[in-house]
């Protein structure tokens, strides 16, 4: 009862998509289901001569991995010196703070002057689009972490190097992995966009812009389909890493 | 018998932007070596201030504390403390909670268990290696906690309150259980209470505190030879003079803080 309830909207929407399709039965404005499912079908395919739609989404997921594992080196650390040491939170704090409003677009321009066109400005995009997420959840997670906790492994004989380690790492971890979380979501969509770039000649953003340009929605829709797909995944997979690693976080009175 | 830990002329004042708060006046004792040291008071009178300050987690306005003739400098291994509160780390199991002392130590995982255990067994949770912290009652939670703490073998032993959360049968057991450690491996103890049935049960002297700001009121030794009787004519007259003392100071809190709302 409950999978037929989760499902009816969708394949409802399956069934007036094939109709709209049908009555206006002009693909490049609503492509028909079918040609759409076709290309999914046969991802093996080279599409329009620029790869396969299994090669173009790969370079995307190394791109995204690639941005997002240089955030999540910089962000972890970062994160957790700043929300324990407070000489190094006033330090970063204003600078941050002013930095991460700005949406990872708009950093377009100065990654192509700094960069140039290319992989490197990819990487600088999918970064930013990483690095606030995990920082600020790293730096919450830090915070939020029960003094008598620190000071009790203190009487133990605890010192700085221990508390970090072994109370400060493993606390703040759960909410550290949902900014991991957050943060691979916001790469994903950036990796996309930066793809749409001028001069980017691979990935699924560059797939669907280059369709588009041709009036190939079916393979437009296809992609979109593809990228929903992989991001509900990521964030599946890692929530259920939380749930499976961090049980204690949400049984812990 | 000689002193272990002095504490000489210890002020402490909580100072806040709205308000300061006396919390320990001018407080004069020490402990010998392998006592076993209870303080009562009524609550708020600064014991847990006072406790924070011997494991070297607050400092003191003013005065100073010695152990072993030396001026304590932050917390330390040699001053192991079971909390008031809950502080059980809640990713660990209950082995790895009560090994954690000895890791940081750094001794191998092997033997550290294998003491861990021993422990383990002594405060009667045996089976409950793997339970994790949300596994086990608030009771349970506090005997990991004084596992951990004796595991690790500290010199002096500070306790706060550490009975409170339990039945009174568990507090029983755990009582003849420290006792037993106490005794075995000439332990110091301080250990603070708001049971005055429980600090003649185990102490060598009882210090009884005013109410705040936190003073010695009075030291008790007890006299009784262990294991001690609860029913015994001597134990009911300590009580009668040590409850008697505590009364005033009792009735001052409420008075203080009836006026205060
Ligand atoms: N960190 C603190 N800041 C301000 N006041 C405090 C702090 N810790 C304790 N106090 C105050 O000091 C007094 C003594 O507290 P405490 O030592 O916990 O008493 P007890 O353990 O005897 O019940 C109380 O009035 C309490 O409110
Ligand atoms: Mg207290």
């Amino acid at each position: 009862m409950n999978i037929l309830k989760k499902i009816i909207m969708p394949l409802l929407g399956l069934l007036l998509w094939e109709l709209l399709a049908k009555w206006l039965n002009n693909p490049v404005i609503i492509p028909p289901v079918e040609s759409v499912i076709n290309i999914l079908m046969n991802p093996q395919t080279s599409v329009l001569g620029t790869g396969n739609l299994i090669e173009n989404t790969l370079i995307s997921i190394k791109r995204v991995i690639s941005g997002f594992i240089i955030a999540g080196i910089i962000g972890i650390p970062l994160g957790i010196f700043m929300g324990y040491f407070s000489t190094i939170m006033d330090l970063f704090d204003t600078f941050i703070e002013l930095l991460r409003p700005i949406p990872p677009l708009a950093w377009v321009p100065l990654a192509l002057a700094w960069f140039g066109i290319g992989e490197t400005s990819m990487l600088f995009i999918i970064f930013i689009g990483a690095f606030f997420p995990i920082l600020l959840n790293t730096i919450a997670g830090v915070k939020s972490v029960p003094k008598i906790l620190i000071e009790s492994i203190e009487t133990l004989g605890a010192k700085e190097k221990d508390i970090l380690l072994k109370i400060i790492l493993p606390a703040s971890s759960p909410s550290i992995l949902t900014g991991l979380r957050i943060g691979a979501g916001i790469a994903w969509m950036c990796v996309v966009a930066a793809e749409m770039l001028p001069g980017s000649s691979s990935g699924l953003g560059y797939l669907i812009m280059y369709s588009y340009s041709l009036g190939r929605m079916d393979i437009v829709v296809a992609s979109m389909i593809i990228i929903g797909m992989i991001g509900l995944i990521l964030d599946r997979g890692l929530k259920y890493l939380e749930n499976r690693y961090f049980k204690w976080k949400s049984l812990t009175k | 018998m000689s002193a272990i830990l002095e504490i000489k002329n210890v002020v402490k004042k909580f100072i806040s932007e709205k308000k300061e708060v006396l919390a320990v006046d001018n407080v004069n004792f020490y402990v010998e070596h392998n006592e076993f040291l209870s303080i009562v008071g009524p609550s708020g009178c600064g014991k847990s201030t006072l406790l924070r300050m011997i494991a070297g987690l607050e400092t003191p306005t003013s005065g100073e504390i010695l152990m072993e003739g030396k001026e304590i400098k932050g917390p330390g291994a040699e001053r192991g403390m079971v909390f008031q509160q809950y502080t059980l780390l809640p990713w660990r199991t209950v082995l790895d909670n009560v090994a954690i002392g000895l890791e940081i130590k750094g001794i191998p995982k092997k033997e550290r268990y294998e003491i861990s255990r021993k422990f383990i067994k002594m405060i009667g949770l045996e089976g409950f290696e793997d339970s994790y912290p949300y596994e086990l009652s608030g009771g349970m939670q506090q005997r990991v906690a004084i596992g951990r703490t004796l595991a690790n073998d500290p010199k002096i032993v500070l306790m706060d309150e550490p009975f409170g959360a339990l039945d009174a049968q568990t507090r029983t057991i755990l009582q003849n259980e420290l006792l037993k450690i106490w005794n075995k491996d000439k332990k110091t103890v301080l250990f603070v209470t708001h049971s005055v049935d429980e600090a003649i049960y185990l102490s060598d002297r009882v210090i009884i505190m005013t109410a705040r700001p936190g003073r010695i009121k009075d030291v008790i030794p007890i006299d009784l030879d262990r294991p001690r009787e609860r029913n015994s004519m001597e134990f009911i007259e300590y009580k009668k003079k040590i409850v008697d003392k505590l009364k005033d100071e009792v009735l001052k809190t409420y008075n203080m803080n009836n006026y205060s709302i």
